[in-house]
C-alpha cells in the first residue's frame, strides 16, 4: 500500500511532459547589457530546431536560457506550461559550444553523471561512447582530447541521462565528415524516439539536412521562426534573405 | 676562522648523521612531531575554511581572504612574540602551563602556516567551481557532490599547498624558539638547535642538523615538483 503510493508519485513527476516550450516576450541582460531581446517562440516535442545567425545573435544564450542559466528579466520561457525548475533541467541535456569536461579521464567522466542519475549501468555508458565514437578511449585524460573528441564525449555524456530535451550548441563545429554523419545520425535517431532537440549551427546545408524548424536569430532578437522548408524557400524577411545568401548583416 | 675547524666538523656531522646519534635523532623525530601535528591540525581547520571562503559568498568573504592573504607573510618571530605573551605565566592563557613546550610550538606554527592553507585552497576551489559552474547547474549537481568533485578534481594542487605548508613549518625558527625555549630533550628542534648550538661555536651538531634540513627541503620540493608535472602532463591540473 505504501509502496503503491511511492510508486504513483514517483511515476507522476518522472513521466511529466515538459514540451512544448513557449517563449514570451522574453528577455535576458547581463549587467546593463540587452542580450535577449523580446524572444516569442514555441517549439514541439517533434521537433528538431536549428537556430541560425551570426556570431554574436545571442544563440548560446538562448539554449543557455532554455537551460535555466541565465536570469530572465522580463517575460517568461514555460515547458508545458512549467516555469523552470531543477526537476524540469534534469530532463534536458545541454552541449555546450565550449564543452566543459572534468579533470578526470573519459571514463569517470561519464561515471560522474551515473554518480548523480540513477539508472545508468556499465553498459548504457560503454554504449553512449561507442555511438559516438569514443570506444576505447576510456583512460584517456579528458582534457587532452581533441577538439572534435572533447565534443563527441560531451554529447555521450549528454546521452546518458536520456533528456528529454536536448540542446546542442554547435555540436559538430569541429568534427570531421565521418564524425559529423555519426553525429547527425544520433541527432536524427534520437528525435526519432521522441527527443525535442534543439541545436546552433553555422551550416546552412546542416540546418536543412536535420531540422524542421528554423529559428532565425541576429542582435539578440527573434527575427523569424519558420517550418524548415518555407524558411529556406521563401524567406520572409531581407535579413534572413540576406543571411542565407551569405552577405553581411548590420 | 679556518677552513680545517669547518671541515672537522663536516666530518663529525657526516658521523653524527651516518652513526643515527641518539641526541640528533631526539631532535629530528620532536620537529617531525611539532611540524606534523601542526600541519595536521592546520589542514583540519584549513581545508574546509578554505572551501567555504571558495563556495560561499557572504558579507565580508574579501575582507576575511584578504586577511588570510596577509597573513600568510605574518613573520615568525612576531608569532612567536604574541604567542609567547598569551601562554606566558602573566598572559591571558598562562593558567595552561604550556610556555616552553611542544604545545606552545605547534600553535605557533600553527597561526604561521594555517594561513597559507586557507588562501590557497580557497584560491584553488575558487578556480575549478569557476570551471564547473555551468556544467554542474546544468546537471542539477547537488552542492555535496560538487564540492567533493572540487576537492577530488583539485588534489594535485591541494597536496602542493600541504607540502609547502610543511615546508614553511619545518625550516621555520622565529616562533618556535622564542615559545618552546630550546630545552634539551623537550622542545629542541633542528632550527632552533642549529640557531644556538651555532652562536655556541658547537658547529658540528649544527651543521649535521643544517644537512639533514637540506635534504628535506630538497625531498619536498622534489616532491612537489614531481606532483605537478605528473598533473600538467594528464591536464588534470
Ligand atoms: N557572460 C556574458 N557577459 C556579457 N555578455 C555576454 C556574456 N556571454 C555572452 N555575451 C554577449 O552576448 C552576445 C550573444 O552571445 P552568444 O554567445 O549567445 O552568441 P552566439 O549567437 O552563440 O554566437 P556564436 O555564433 O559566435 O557562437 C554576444 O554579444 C556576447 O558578447
Ligand atoms: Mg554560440
Amino acid at each position: 500500500m505504501l509502496n503503491g503510493t511511492c510508486m504513483y508519485k514517483k511515476d507522476k513527476t518522472s513521466q511529466k511532459k515538459i514540451t512544448p516550450i513557449v517563449a514570451d516576450n522574453l528577455s535576458v541582460s547581463f549587467g546593463s547589457v540587452n542580450i535577449l531581446n523580446k524572444i516569442n517562440f514555441k517549439i514541439h516535442d517533434k521537433d528538431i530546431t536549428a537556430v541560425i545567425g551570426p556570431n554574436g545573435a545571442g544563440k548560446s544564450i538562448l539554449l543557455q536560457t532554455i537551460n535555466g542559466l541565465t536570469n530572465i528579466q522580463k517575460g517568461k520561457i514555460t515547458f508545458n506550461s512549467f516555469l523552470h525548475s531543477d526537476d524540469i533541467r534534469k530532463k534536458q541535456a545541454l552541449v555546450f559550444q565550449n564543452p566543459t569536461l572534468l579533470r578526470r579521464n573519459v571514463l569517470s567522466n561519464m561515471e560522474f553523471i551515473a554518480n548523480i542519475y540513477k539508472n545508468i549501468d556499465k553498459n548504457i555508458i560503454q554504449n553512449s561512447l561507442v555511438r559516438c565514437g569514443l570506444g576505447g578511449y576510456d583512460q584517456k585524460s579528458a582534457r587532452l582530447l581533441s577538439g572534435g573528441e572533447k565534443q563527441r564525449l560531451s554529447l555521450a555524456r549528454a546521452l546518458l541521462t536520456k533528456p528529454s530535451i536536448l540542446l546542442l550548441d554547435e555540436p559538430t563545429a569541429n568534427l570531421d565528415p565521418f564524425s559529423l554523419k555519426l553525429i547527425e545520425d544520433i541527432i536524427l535517431e534520437e528525435n526519432k524516439k521522441g527527443t525535442c532537440i534543439i541545436l546552433t549551427t553555422h551550416d546552412m546545408a546542416q540546418a536543412k539536412r536535420l531540422a524542421t524548424n528554423i529559428i532565425f536569430m541576429n542582435k539578440g532578437e527573434v527575427i523569424e521562426q519558420k517550418n524548415s522548408k518555407t524558411f529556406f524557400n521563401k524567406p520572409e524577411t531581407n535579413e534572413a534573405l540576406k543571411y542565407i545568401k551569405g552577405e553581411i548583416l548590420l | 676562522m679556518n677552513m680545517n675547524i669547518i671541515l672537522e666538523a663536516l666530518n663529525k656531522a657526516i658521523e653524527l648523521v651516518i652513526t643515527t646519534d641518539e641526541s640528533l635523532f631526539e631532535i629530528l623525530i620532536l620537529s617531525f612531531k611539532v611540524s606534523g601535528i601542526s600541519l595536521l591540525l592546520s589542514c583540519l581547520l584549513g581545508l574546509p575554511l578554505g572551501t567555504l571562503l571558495a563556495i560561499k559568498n557572504f558579507w565580508g568573504r574579501n575582507s576575511v581572504l584578504i586577511l588570510f592573504n596577509t597573513m600568510m607573510g605574518l613573520p615568525p618571530v612576531v608569532v612567536g612574540l604574541v604567542v609567547y605573551l598569551i601562554v606566558s605565566r602573566s598572559g591571558p592563557l598562562g593558567w595552561l602551563g604550556i610556555l616552553y613546550t611542544p604545545t606552545a610550538m605547534i600553535i605557533a606554527q600553527m597561526i604561521l602556516i594555517t594561513p597559507i592553507i586557507v588562501s590557497l585552497t580557497a584560491q584553488i576551489v575558487e578556480e575549478i567551481s569557476q570551471e564547473y559552474k555551468n556544467l554542474f547547474t546544468s546537471l542539477v549537481v547537488p552542492a555535496h557532490k560538487a564540492i567533493m568533485a572540487y576537492l577530488y578534481d583539485a588534489r594535485y594542487s591541494i597536496l602542493t599547498v600541504i607540502l609547502a605548508g610543511f615546508g614553511r613549518a619545518i625550516s621555520e625558527v622565529g616562533a618556535v624558539i622564542i615559545v618552546g625555549g630550546n630545552i634539551d630533550h623537550l622542545t629542541r628542534v633542528m632550527t632552533t638547535t642549529i640557531a644556538l648550538e651555532t652562536s655556541k661555536g658547537n658547529l658540528s651538531l649544527a651543521l649535521a642538523l643544517g644537512i639533514i634540513l637540506l635534504f628535506i627541503a630538497l625531498i619536498t620540493n622534489f616532491l612537489l615538483i614531481t606532483i605537478k608535472m605528473n598533473a600538467k602532463r594528464h591536464m588534470y591540473v
